[in-house]
């Protein structure tokens, strides 16, 4: 295996498998703090149940998102040294502030997780608030230092050294706001979705119990709010990149020369110069970006090919995403309008969720996959490649086998216990009404 | 005093913290690994009752660290992170595989082949972990990321047994049960003296192999730091013995202390031996005044947040559920 190669399939692998986690642990605290919320109101067991067993499903995932986070954080230097010796003085700042988000969250995991009797209920349901509010807060931090590597900007270059360091400009790149709404948006979009498909997996194995019902419906809320705002951040973002990082942009909706009227191309099999099979709306991609039929669309080829990125992964991952989006967007609409008229669960509406579980998760990873593939070749866009990066660490190959296969063992054992969690039918202990006082 | 050494405090004070509350974690599960005789259920129920709540915010220290470093001083993190690949990724892979399986393995409580395994691999990775960062550090120490030296290896083993007498000192008070925490004490006082013997012995074997470093340990500053050390490991096993628990951890804590502090002091003021001095690493000035700003902030939060988790979980109290 090629020695980049080896280093960005084990940085990409780490990072497939911790934005589940990282995704689940902003969005499921939320759930949890509806849903004790709603039980210390309406006294309805079922919440109760509910709070109590995802909260059990949030200790096995935070612990597992804590670990794949260190190994991330040991990544950036153990793969990347050239790109930490020249970025980490520039956005540490980021990094510095996650750290303490970071903290926020594991202490009051810890209080929460442990604390169900040994503090009374309101003080326990209000420890679920800092974690709510850290966990998109220390996403979007590191989702800062992503953005920086997109728009580097917050410094001078002299004589080939970094001088003239402004962390707080270099914490604000410009394409920050599209990016941490877009990035935390879809934690929302994709706790919603994967909570509720396990939901209607249970109700279609005929598990009728109100707890399964009430959890879908707490789920579908919050997704049905997520995803039609995450369409509208994702037509922010295209059209910020199509004006700011249109390279980028040209190889998502591969543009291969500046065109008046571009037409939208969505699907197909692109090759080097060319794309089979796609569906081609004419004029399309023009005015999405301009509300213009004949606006210039800018091509790949403004810029030298060896400074472009891949077409084809980054142009189907954002078709998957997309597409992902948008059926995921259909099945909140139908579920919306089946709650509004009252109509009972259906089959279809179960099987429709569960599907839109699936196409959370596609949506969740090919959005990323779209960011990195479209900022190759380059780790900061216009300052270093990635070739220039990488550690110069001998037989990487050997810890990218090493390390997926510790993903393969925690992601199958973890996948188990979370449906031993689900499927414990004996009811979580009695809630205590009563409690001792916060300690 | 300039910016440059207030980020070296506060890195060691980071270092401090780490090796003390994620230092008890490591040596919790090396005590569950060494759990024996008719008492080994309960000895692994006290581990895992006193390591529960507090291990992930424990873990943070360690992240905190690596961020000051590549932030502040990015130069060096990046040379320390080449020389030092391997030892860093086989600790990384300690670290991922302990804190999976402590919540694996108390998940699957109930399936006695999946609990063994994941026991099993919960203390052979605790004791994997630090044994590979304490032999990074020994490499680091000799100034040629040496990892495989006998040196290296040996701060290694040394790492280890600290870890195991931090956690007896701190588990000692967290315990209900009358036997299991006669056999914590026990434990805590002969690993304190393991811990002598295990730090004469890279001391010994770089008066051998590593000539400069072991006359930048008989430097002043060092060799205070190292009776201090070992002062402060004596009031351990003064204290465990009259069941002082709760003091005893604060003598643990200095002990701790002294030698981290010692390890910075004998290198000053070099980061790297040889290779980079604190002052040729660092990144700009306004980053590293921003990172001191950005770490006063956190502090704010942080430090009430801490002592919340301590007072409800670690208040020295006897838990009714060990």
């Amino acid at each position: 295996m090629d020695h980049v190669i080896a280093a960005r399939a084990q940085m990409g692998a780490s990072l497939a498998f911790h934005i589940v986690f990282a995704a689940l642990g902003v969005g499921l605290p939320l759930l949890v703090f509806i849903c004790e919320g709603l039980w210390l109101r309406t006294r309805d067991r079922a919440y109760y149940d509910l709070a109590r067993t995802w909260s059990k499903g949030m200790a096995i995932l935070f612990a597992i998102g804590a670990v794949s986070g260190t190994i991330l954080a040991f990544e950036l230097g153990l793969l990347w040294p050239g790109f930490m010796r020249y970025a980490g003085g520039i956005i540490g700042l980021p990094f510095s502030l996650e750290g303490f988000a970071f903290f926020i969250e594991a202490i009051f995991i810890g209080l929460y997780l442990y604390g169900w009797d040994r503090l009374s209920p309101r003080a326990h349901w209000l420890c679920a608030l800092p974690i709510v509010i850290s966990g998109p807060v220390s996403a979007g931090f590191v989702t800062l230092a992503n953005a920086w590597m997109q728009m580097p900007t917050g410094f001078r270059i002299v004589d080939g050294r970094v001088t003239a360091v402004q962390p707080l400009v270099a914490m604000f790149p410009q394409p920050w706001k599209v990016q941490v709404t877009h990035g935390t948006i879809a934690a929302y979009a994709f706790t919603g979705f994967v909570v509720a498909a396990v939901c209607a997996v249970a109700w279609l194995r005929g598990d009728r119990r109100a707890v399964v019902l009430a959890g879908l419906r707490v789920a579908m809320v919050v997704a049905a709010i997520a995803v039609p705002t995450q369409i509208v951040s994702g037509d922010v973002s295209a059209r910020f990149d199509a004006e700011h990082e249109p390279v980028k942009f040209a190889a998502m909706e591969v543009v291969r020369h500046a065109t008046r009227g571009a037409p939208l191309t969505i699907g197909g099999i692109p090759s080097a110069g060319d794309i089979r099979y796609a569906l081609e709306i004419p004029k399309m991609l023009s005015f999405l970006v301009a509300f213009d039929f004949d606006a210039v669309v800018r091509g790949l080829d403004a810029v030298a090919p060896s400074d472009r990125p891949p077409v084809a992964p980054t142009h189907l991952s954002f078709d998957a995403m997309v597409g992902s989006g948008f059926f995921m967007l259909a099945v909140a609409l139908v579920w919306v309008v089946a709650t509004w008229r009252k109509l009972a669960m259906s089959r279809f509406l179960a099987v429709a969720i569960t599907v839109g579980g699936f196409a959370a998760l596609v949506a969740l990873e090919a959005g990323w996959f779209v960011t990195e593939f479209g900022r190759q070749p380059w780790i900061a866009v216009g300052l270093q490649r990635t070739t220039d990066a990488v550690t110069s660490a001998p037989n990487l190959e050997v810890a990218f086998y090493g390390f997926t296969l510790i993903y393969i063992v925690l992601g199958v054992t973890c996948a188990w216990l979370l449906r031993r969690v689900g499927h414990a039918h004996e009811p979580p202990s009695d809630p205590v009404v009563a409690g001792p006082a916060a300690a | 005093m300039t910016p440059i050494h207030a980020v070296a405090g506060v890195g060691l004070a980071a270092l401090v913290l780490y090796a003390v509350l994620g230092g008890a974690d490591f040596g919790g599960g090396v005590w569950d690994l060494l759990a024996t005789g008719p008492r080994a259920a309960r000895q692994r129920g006290a581990v895992a009752a006193a390591i529960g709540p507090v291990w992930e915010a424990n873990h943070v220290w360690l992240i905190f660290t690596i961020v000051l470093l590549f932030t502040c001083f990015p130069a060096a993190f990046a040379d320390i992170a080449t020389g030092l690949y391997a030892p860093l990724t086989l600790a990384l892979v300690g670290i991922v595989l302990r804190g999976a399986a402590f919540v694996f393995r108390n998940y699957a409580a109930d399936v006695p082949a999946l609990a063994t395994s994941w026991t099993a691999i919960f203390g052979v990775a605790s004791l994997a972990a630090p044994f590979f960062l304490g032999d990074a550090v020994g490499a680091l120490a000799t100034g040629r990321y040496a990892w495989g030296s006998a040196f290296a290896l040996c701060v290694g083993v040394f790492a280890v047994a600290v870890c195991a007498q931090v956690a007896a000192v701190f588990i000692l008070a967290d315990i209900a049960d009358d036997d299991v925490r006669g056999d914590f004490r026990r434990r805590a006082v002969r690993s304190t003296i393991a811990v002598w013997i295990l730090g004469a012995l890279p001391a010994a074997v770089a008066a051998v192999t590593e000539p400069h470093l072991f006359a930048s340990l008989l430097r002043p500053f060092a060799l205070a730091a190292i009776g201090a050390g070992v002062v402060a490991g004596l009031v351990v096993i003064v204290l465990v013995s009259a069941r002082r628990d709760t003091a005893a951890r604060v003598a643990v804590g200095a002990e701790a202390t002294a030698i981290l502090a010692g390890w910075f002091g004998a290198q000053a003021p070099d980061l790297v031996p040889g290779r980079y001095t604190y002052s040729a690493a660092a990144s700009s000035s306004s980053m590293i005044v921003a990172f001191l700003v950005a770490t006063a902030l956190g502090a704010i939060v942080l430090v009430p947040s801490l002592a919340l988790l301590f007072r409800v979980f670690k208040s020295g109290a006897r838990s009714e559920r060990a």
